[in-house]
């Protein structure tokens, strides 16, 4: 059953192969039995089935949509009423939210199933899941190795079939980045299309969440579920959902596909350019025409990256002072000691590094030299990537410089962590819609292709994503450990 | 007072825009509920909530903006301003920074029947935060955050101000002007509109400041006039003895009539401001500002001016009743509803009313008299029914009871006697049972007169008709 698409499920649903409850105890099951992948901070067994008993009555009664009774799991980021929401982080470990999510209400409301919730790098920071208070997430295809992050137990769930699809969120690549280590379709949407509300901020002005998911089909019938406006989110987009299975089918002919130089450099390792060369050229057998464009002021993506996110995650964060929810320290003697001590106690290194780093770039006398200058640098990259897409439909490339790195590689030196975002970050900085798709193996380990989109081409992405996944079969691969 | 120095003075006055709820959430904005009751997830900064702009507030400090004759800024902008209190729950408050929604604009005061413009540097909106209660909670501190959210829009004057009377004069016009607006209650004692106050002194005829200190949350007209002054002594003491004014902000403490040192310069936090990622640019556009424009009442000033030549007032009686909207409004829907003579509208209104009112320490909006029932009774003075004295009787009967004046002039028995054979039947026994005064009135002694106009009423329990009165003594004591 784990190797099902989503409309295979909902097909196997309505066919009665199966019930919604016997789907979500196999995958209680699978989850039970592999702990050692760590994929999961929370597991809600009760409150699935009990959802799950739900969708089959619904399904029972005909009341059935092309969601009901599949189940999925949740990030610990999206805040899930009643159920601990720790966002991967000690200072969060004792919070049960009083509320739901946006993206968690539209969910339920389609009837979907939650498994539990997910590990992720403490607070969304960090690319190998390794900040995460809960430890970290082993890569399906290679256990030795990091699965990505910060979507980390996301990505490494769906890939391991432990669970059929998933929510992430991206700020800097924390969906297409695990998504392409752990061999997964991940999907980051403009800026603005799907709400904020109830995911714990990172850096507002980039979080942005989507679905991870086994194929292009399948997120798009998730996003579906989870894009749109919502009046409690003043920069979420008031836009129409378009119907993102309707192009799903449509043909690429004609495609005009750029690939940015400045993706293509000495660094990027040379298993993943000939797997992106060979994804190229089968789009090119799908009708697509290729060019090369520029994106001039790439280089300057990370710095400037660096201090925007930085910068709003210390204010964001400042919230976590143990006085109204969240750790607090034992005894404290006064109001600094309170402070001091919970937030020192609480926030794992690379969270007090960024804040540290954010508080900084907005101090007086500092705040015309980093936080301006680094907004000044977005708009420069935004200003590429619009000259870039006015001239061709897609920006091709890899997602990440290198496959999956060893765990505890790269935890003693920061910047080369920062580095393996350097295809991805630039996306958020200008509010694109990106995905990564599964285009073969480097060293047997998963490489993923960057799709890069106008703002809101999101359906355009996941038919291009699909056609080439009609095409070839790299996103149907299982990880042999856990094919089983 | 010292000749030599000059006080500067600047007010940042922050006033409680009078919404349904809070700037971004949809929790009330109600004074005084249990604690806690009314912040929600919100004003509780809880992990992953997100503020939505109230466009009530907009709407209100563009009113604002347009009274003062400001500039009103087509894209203003929301800012973090970052620092820890426990009251604080986000850790920021957010506010208005480089970008605020009104600009320059300015507001007439007048000190010594001198009229003076004082600046408006600008007004910005901002959240309130909620209030730390240190009492009853033994050695430890409780947070009320039923205040946090609530809409500010803080209002910056110019270094324009010269004295604490003109400062005074400035913040009385300002509180008259946002409770005219309706964008504010003016409630001073629930912290509805509180000031803190930039001081300096200088050398007079010195073109720069001196150094200024800022003296923090002074919530009442009394108290920023003792506090500045108390501020300029301070500082000319310290100058004259060869001393230098630190930067520093300041506390009033009201029982001791002194200001003390809160923080210094060195001290002062350091705000890290930065545009709010979670709110889009505010925009108001030209025709939301026609718009407002369309909706604005008559302002104070303009209001004073039309009392003056409609109702041929003086000044000081326009002015008194256009102190406040409601005042102005229970005036001239008492000339509307009694139909009398605006002048006499306007004593009584002056006189009368607001005696009573501020005896009972009440707002014209808290009158037990309502215009309509004053109304009647002036009526009757009009038409003679009863005399203005009696008038003063029924207004107390209005005052304790919810009659009206006929009911009152009914049951008491007040019709005033103008059947003139009835007040000559009296006035004729009075003047026979007093012949001695008589004799005196007929010597040429005319005060005496008086002595008869007080039996005459008197007997009549001070039903006769004076005029009456008055014209039948005359007439008979000189025959």
């Amino acid at each position: 059953m784990h190797k099902l698409s989503l409309s295979e499920l909902a097909a196997g649903l309505r066919a009665k192969q199966f019930s919604s409850v016997e789907l979500t105890q196999h995958y209680l099951q699978r989850i039970a039995r592999r702990p050692e992948l760590n994929a999961y901070i929370t597991v809600t067994g009760e409150r699935a089935l009990a959802q799950a008993a739900a969708a089959d009555a619904a399904l029972a009664k005909g009341e059935a949509g092309p969601l009901t009774g599949i189940p999925l799991a949740h990030k610990d980021i999206f805040c899930t009423e009643g159920v601990k929401t720790s966002c991967g982080s000690k200072m969060l470990d004792n919070f049960i939210a009083p509320y739901n999510a946006t993206v968690v209400e539209k969910l339920d409301a389609a009837r979907m199933v939650t498994l539990g919730k997910l590990n992720m790098d403490e607070f969304a920071m960090g690319s190998s899941n390794e900040t995460s208070h809960y430890g970290p997430v082993l890569n399906p295809w290679a256990p030795d190795c990091v699965p990505g992050g910060s979507s980390g137990g996301s990505a490494a769930a769906v890939a391991a079939g432990l669970a059929p699809i998933a929510t992430g969120t991206d700020t800097g690549g924390s969906i297409r980045q695990p998504a392409a280590l752990c061999g997964i379709t991940g999907l980051k949407p403009t800026y603005g299309r799907v709400s904020r509300w109830g995911m714990i901020a990172y850096a507002s002005s980039l979080d942005q969440g989507g679905p991870m998911a086994r194929s292009a089909a399948d997120a798009a019938l998730l996003l579906q579920a989870m894009a749109g406006f919502d009046p409690k989110d003043s920069t979420s987009a008031d836009l129409p959902v378009p119907d993102y299975g309707e192009t799903l089918q449509n043909s690429l002919q004609g495609l005009k596909i750029g690939l940015p130089e400045q993706f293509f450099s000495a660094d990027l390792d040379s298993g993943i350019a000939s797997v992106i060369e060979a994804a190229v050229n089968e789009y090119r057998q799908l009708g697509a025409s290729v060019q090369t464009v520029s994106l001039p002021s790439l280089e300057l993506a990370i710095p400037a990256y660096y201090v925007i996110a930085s910068a709003e995650c210390s204010s964001n964060l400042s919230r976590f002072d143990g006085v109204r929810f969240g750790y607090r320290c034992q005894n404290p003697q006064d109001l600094t000691d309170l402070y001091v001590r919970s937030r020192g106690e609480a926030f794992g290194a690379e969270v007090k590094r960024r804040i540290l780093m954010g508080t900084y770039a907005l101090s007086a006398g500092y705040y015309d030299a980093y936080y301006l200058k680094a907004q000044q640098v977005r708009r420069l990259i935004s200003n590429d990537f619009r000259q870039a897409l006015a001239q061709v439909d897609v920006l091709m490339g890899p997602v990440t410089p290198a496959p999956a790195f060893r765990l505890g590689e790269k935890t003693g030196d920061p910047v080369q962590m920062y580095l393996s975002d350097i295809y991805t970050i630039a996306v958020n900085l200008a509010g694109l819609p990106a995905m990564s798709i599964p285009a073969g193996f480097s060293g047997g380990k998963p490489v993923g292709l960057h799709l890069i989109g106008g703002y809101f081409a999101e359906q355009y992405l996941l038919q291009i994503a699909h056609q080439y996944q009609q095409a070839t079969g790299w996103h149907q691969q299982f990880p042999a450990d856990y094919a089983g | 007072m010292h000749t030599q120095w000059e006080a500067v003075i600047g007010l940042e006055i922050h006033t409680q825009l009078a919404t349904q709820s809070k700037i971004f959430s949809g929790a009330a904005t109600a004074y005084g509920a249990e604690p806690n009751t009314q912040a929600c997830a919100v004003d509780l900064g809880l992990p992953g909530v997100l503020p939505v702009l109230n466009q009530e507030a907009v709407r209100m400090a563009v009113t604002f903006g347009l009274a003062i004759d400001a500039e009103i800024a087509p894209q203003s902008v929301f800012a973090r301003k970052n620092y820890f209190y426990p009251d604080l729950p986000k850790g920021y408050q957010i506010s208005q920074y480089e970008l605020p929604i009104v600009g320059k604009g300015h507001l007439d005061i007048e000190v010594d029947g001198q009229s003076k413009r004082i600046g408006v540097t600008r007004a910005h909106l901002e959240e309130d935060a909620g209030k730390s209660l240190h009492e009853d909670f033994h050695g430890l501190s409780g947070i009320d955050l039923n205040r946090a959210g609530t809409p500010l829009l803080e209002i910056v004057s110019d270094p324009d101000l010269r004295s604490a009377k003109e400062a005074v004069a400035y913040m009385r016009k300002l509180h008259e002007l946002v409770r005219y607006l309706e964008i504010c209650d003016g409630n001073m004692q629930e912290g509805s509109f509180r000031c803190d106050a930039n001081v300096s002194v200088r050398p007079k005829g010195q073109a720069e400041y001196g150094t200024r200190v800022e003296i923090k949350n002074i919530n009442s007209f009394k108290f920023v006039e003792k506090a500045i002054n108390h501020e300029i002594e301070r500082h000319i003491d310290v100058l004259e003895s060869g001393g230098k004014i630190v930067q520093e902000t300041r506390l009033y403490d009201a029982n001791k009539d002194e200001t003390r040192s809160m923080r210094s310069k060195e001290e002062a936090n350091d705000y890290r401001y930065f545009p709010d990622p979670d709110l889009l640019p505010v925009v108001v556009t030209e025709e939301l500002k026609q718009q407002i424009l369309a909706t604005l009442p008559e302002l104070p000033e303009a209001k004073k001016q039309r009392f003056a030549a409609q109702y041929g007032l003086d000044a000081e009686t326009a002015a008194t009743l256009t102190s406040s909207r409601e005042l102005a409004d229970y005036y001239e829907n008492l000339v509307k509803l009694s139909g009398c003579e605006a002048k006499l509208c306007g004593n009584w209104v002056c006189g009368d009313l607001l005696g009573a009112l501020n005896k009972a320490g009440l707002e014209i909006s808290q009158c037990p008299v309502q215009s309509e029932r004053l109304a009647g009774l002036l009526k009757r003075i009009a038409d003679n029914t009863i005399s203005g004295k009696i008038g003063k009787q029924v207004f107390d009967k209005l005052w304790n009871s919810t009659l009206s004046a006929d009911e009152i002039i009914e049951q008491e028995g007040l019709v005033q006697i103008t059947d003139t054979a009835a007040i000559e039947a009296i006035i004729d026994a009075i003047i026979a049972a007093n012949p001695g005064q008589v004799e005196q009135y007929r010597a040429g002694k005319d005060k005496v007169f008086g002595f008869f106009v007080g039996q005459a009423m008197k007997q009549t329990q001070g039903k006769a008709n004076p005029d009456e009165v008055n014209k039948i003594l005359r007439a008979k004591l000189s025959n």
